[in-house]
């Protein structure tokens, strides 16, 4: 074992490393990516050790960067496409949802179209609009596509790795706000330690089930601390992936607890917490003992950042929902 | 804007545009008389009399007495398989049928011109591109019969799947197109080897995003692609001075490359321009622009009226154009074809026209389990629990006849 501490940030550039070593067709494309490294750094020196062919510097044109990376992968290579923020999706919208999801269904399995979209998301960074959404629900809703999280430095580098080699197109969002928390990775580990889309139990308890994802991980995490110091027993599990849902491991927990709080940065209306309230509602209705609760953003377009304190769910919020939880 | 400045400002150019266009700028051409103008490449005159062409015609002369009777055949049997699927279409066997009548020699020209290395990006109108390459017909019923999505292998023929929203191929072809050129496939002088990609796009397309941004990276990539436009005059209702300011082959002077407009009912002129900016994109010089000067003779659709929008005399003028027509007159007129063969053909497209019929009706319904089969490579658990929840339901149905 020769883990070391590093950020989910260089993680992610050392994963990004791993994967275009090991296949030559991994390609990697987006705005300001190669010269610069990204806006966040994620691909830095991979153009210079890769060549411009491999990292390519694009036009500002995200619906292009898109419907090429899907051209690109006709033609056999595997493109990871990094979308600047959250906020600047949408040109790519078309593509993605009406090609990139359907190309697989619609030629009955004859086109495969692996394609990985790196998407920097959520708030908590001060920003001005559009660049602190969690937009995981549009995708979410679009069968055909993939859906992860990574939450943590571990994660980040394998789960980038994962979804380049993963033959289905991956959305692959990134928790800017924690891309410099620190973590242990094993950069000589050979495999992965758990499958892609699995959810991941990060901390065990008896009392209350918190499922979370990306960034609301450690904000669970820390709230789990506090709690116990208060005498409740939270298990936060990590889902990793919103699609598909690892529903199983959030059942297998509420069965114990009982009790399930869903925490996301995104609005509740509507929202893949509507969608786990409602897959445990049918599947534990005689387990559950209080209502699936949600903490989430509001039901509002995410505001201005003086604001955006009061709109993310903190620890005390996700408190709060347990304890609405334990009031049943 | 207020009202005073409404009235300051009288409309000027005509009452039918909802602002109004300085005439001196925008001049329109009138659609019943457009001709496509001077600039346009033709070969072949609509009365079926050779125009020579110092830069096209060798491309022209390479061509065999066998291939100049080949794009004869593709031609009727291009257009006797669209009449065919419109009549299934309005007997109620196919859903939708979106005719190419009018646009053979535009589709044929072209297709004949790639090489098989080349790839095709159609939109859904492009029967005769993918006759070109091979595509079985019944592929294309099959999917406005409602049996499929259009699910060809694209490896096979090189010709890729139908697409319906507008547009969106163009960018998929130039990405592909980028592909190549990382795959080394271009400027070797490996005739074999160099590939060039053909994009396809109606008149309606250009005014999309995606079109541009095709452009856009294409042009700065350099990359092995030629956009082939369909000018057929009319997006559904809307006419091309709704599209575009300018005529649609000089937009792409704005993105760095080479236009050329070309008589798209004159299959040896677009042939021969076509032939020409493969030939430009595979030796490594990069996109250029083709429009194709044509006439939408049918509906948009099977499912369009253009009685609502377009008047019939604009119609009779473009028969007088057709594509079919005028090059039988040539052929006859040159002697490379007699009778004999222009009968063979004829009986060949009725053969082809049973054939489509009698495998239309007897076209199986597709598998239920199609719904969720091959969504994903690897499976997803939610369309799985569906799946299985699907079964569920229907065993409940069984159980009632047991």
């Amino acid at each position: 074992m020769t883990a070391s501490k590093t950020t989910i940030a260089k993680a992610l550039n050392a994963g990004l490393r791993k994967a275009m070593e090991r296949d030559p067709k991994v390609i990697i494309q987006g705005e300001d990516i190669g010269k610069l490294g990204g806006v966040f750094r994620i691909t830095e020196h991979l153009q210079k050790d890769f060549g411009e062919d491999r990292v390519i510097d694009t036009p500002l044109a995200e619906s292009g960067i898109m419907g090429t990376a899907i051209g690109l992968a006709l033609r056999g290579y595997r493109p990871v496409v990094e979308i600047q923020f959250d906020g600047f999706v949408y040109p790519a919208f078309d593509q993605i949802v009406s090609q990139l999801a359907k190309l697989h269904s619609r030629s009955r399995g004859a086109i495969r179209v692996p394609v990985v979209v790196r998407i920097p998301m959520g708030g908590g960074i001060g920003a001005v609009e559009h660049h602190s959404e969690s937009n995981e629900a549009y995708f979410a809703h679009t069968l055909g596509l993939k859906v992860v999280f990574c939450s943590n430095p571990e994660d980040a580098y394998w789960m980038i790795q994962q979804a380049i080699e993963c033959d289905d197109p991956v959305i692959f969002y990134e928790p800017k706000r924690r891309y410099h928390e620190k973590g242990e990775v094993d950069l000589d580990a050979t495999a992965a330690p758990r499958d892609l889309f699995s959810a991941h139990v990060v901390r065990e308890g008896t009392d209350v089930t918190l499922a979370c994802w990306g960034p609301m991980v450690r904000t669970c995490l820390d709230a789990a601390a506090a709690a116990a110091e208060e005498g409740h027993s939270l298990e936060v599990i990590d889902l990793r992936s919103v699609s598909p849902i690892d529903i199983d491991a959030i059942t297998t927990s509420v069965a114990r607890t009982g009790r399930l709080v869903v925490v996301q940065e995104a609005p509740s209306f509507v929202s893949v917490g509507s969608e786990i309230a409602a897959l445990v509602t049918e599947r534990c209705f005689y387990q559950l003992e209080a209502p699936v609760i949600r903490v989430a953003g509001w039901n509002t377009p995410y505001p201005a950042s003086k604001l955006e304190e009061h709109y993310l769910p903190d620890l005390d919020r996700v408190l709060d929902g347990v304890d609405r939880a334990l009031s049943h | 804007m207020s009202d005073t400045d409404v009235a300051a400002t009288p409309p000027v150019g005509g009452v039918d545009h909802h602002v109004s266009v300085d005439p001196a700028v925008a001049v329109p051409e009138p659609r019943a008389a457009a001709d496509g103008g001077p600039d346009m490449v033709q070969l072949l005159t609509p009365e079926g009399e050779r125009v020579p062409n110092a830069e096209y015609d060798e491309i022209v002369a390479a061509l065999s007495n066998e291939d100049l009777r080949g794009l004869y055949r593709d031609l009727v049997l291009i257009r006797r398989f669209d009449l065919e699927a419109t009549s299934l279409q309005r007997q109620g066997e196919l859903g939708l049928w979106v005719s190419l009548l009018g646009q053979e020699a535009a589709q044929i020209g072209c297709g004949r011109a790639l090489r098989p290395q080349d790839h095709a990006f159609p939109g859904y109108r492009e029967h005769g591109i993918a006759w070109t390459r091979g595509i079985d017909p019944m592929r294309i019923i099959a999917m406005y019969r409602g049996v499929d999505k259009g699910a060809w292998n694209p490896d096979e023929h090189h010709f890729h799947g139908y697409t319906i929203v507008i547009g969106n191929q163009v960018l998929m072809g130039t990405g592909y197109a980028m592909g190549v050129q990382r795959d080394g496939a271009v400027g070797t002088d490996d005739p074999e080897r160099d590939t060039a990609v053909v994009a396809f796009m109606g008149d309606g397309a250009t005014a999309q995003g995606d079109v541009n941004e095709g452009f856009v990276f294409a042009g700065v990539y350099n990359s092995p692609i030629v956009f082939f436009c369909q000018n057929n005059q009319w997006a559904i209702s809307e006419p091309n001075e709704r599209q575009t300011r300018v005529p649609i082959y000089k937009r792409a002077d704005g993105f760095g490359f080479p236009g050329v407009r070309v008589d798209g009912n004159d299959v040896l002129a677009v042939y021969a321009v076509t032939t020409q900016m493969l030939d430009r994109a595979r030796s490594g010089q990069g996109p250029s622009l083709i429009e194709a000067f044509t006439y939408r003779m049918a509906a948009h659709t099977t499912s369009d009226d253009p009685t609502k929008y377009r008047v019939s005399a604009e119609v009779e003028v473009w028969k007088l154009r057709d594509p079919v027509a005028r090059y039988k007159r040539w052929l006859m007129s040159e002697g490379i074809a007699d009778t004999a063969f222009f009968e063979a053909v004829e009986s060949e497209a009725d053969e082809l026209a049973a054939h489509v019929r009698t495998a239309t009706v007897t076209m199986p319904d597709p598998d239920v389990d199609d719904i969720f089969d091959q969504v994903y490579v690897e499976p997803h658990q939610q369309v799985e629990d569906d799946k299985a929840a699907f079964h569920a339901y229907q065993d409940t149905f069984e159980e009632v006849q047991a």
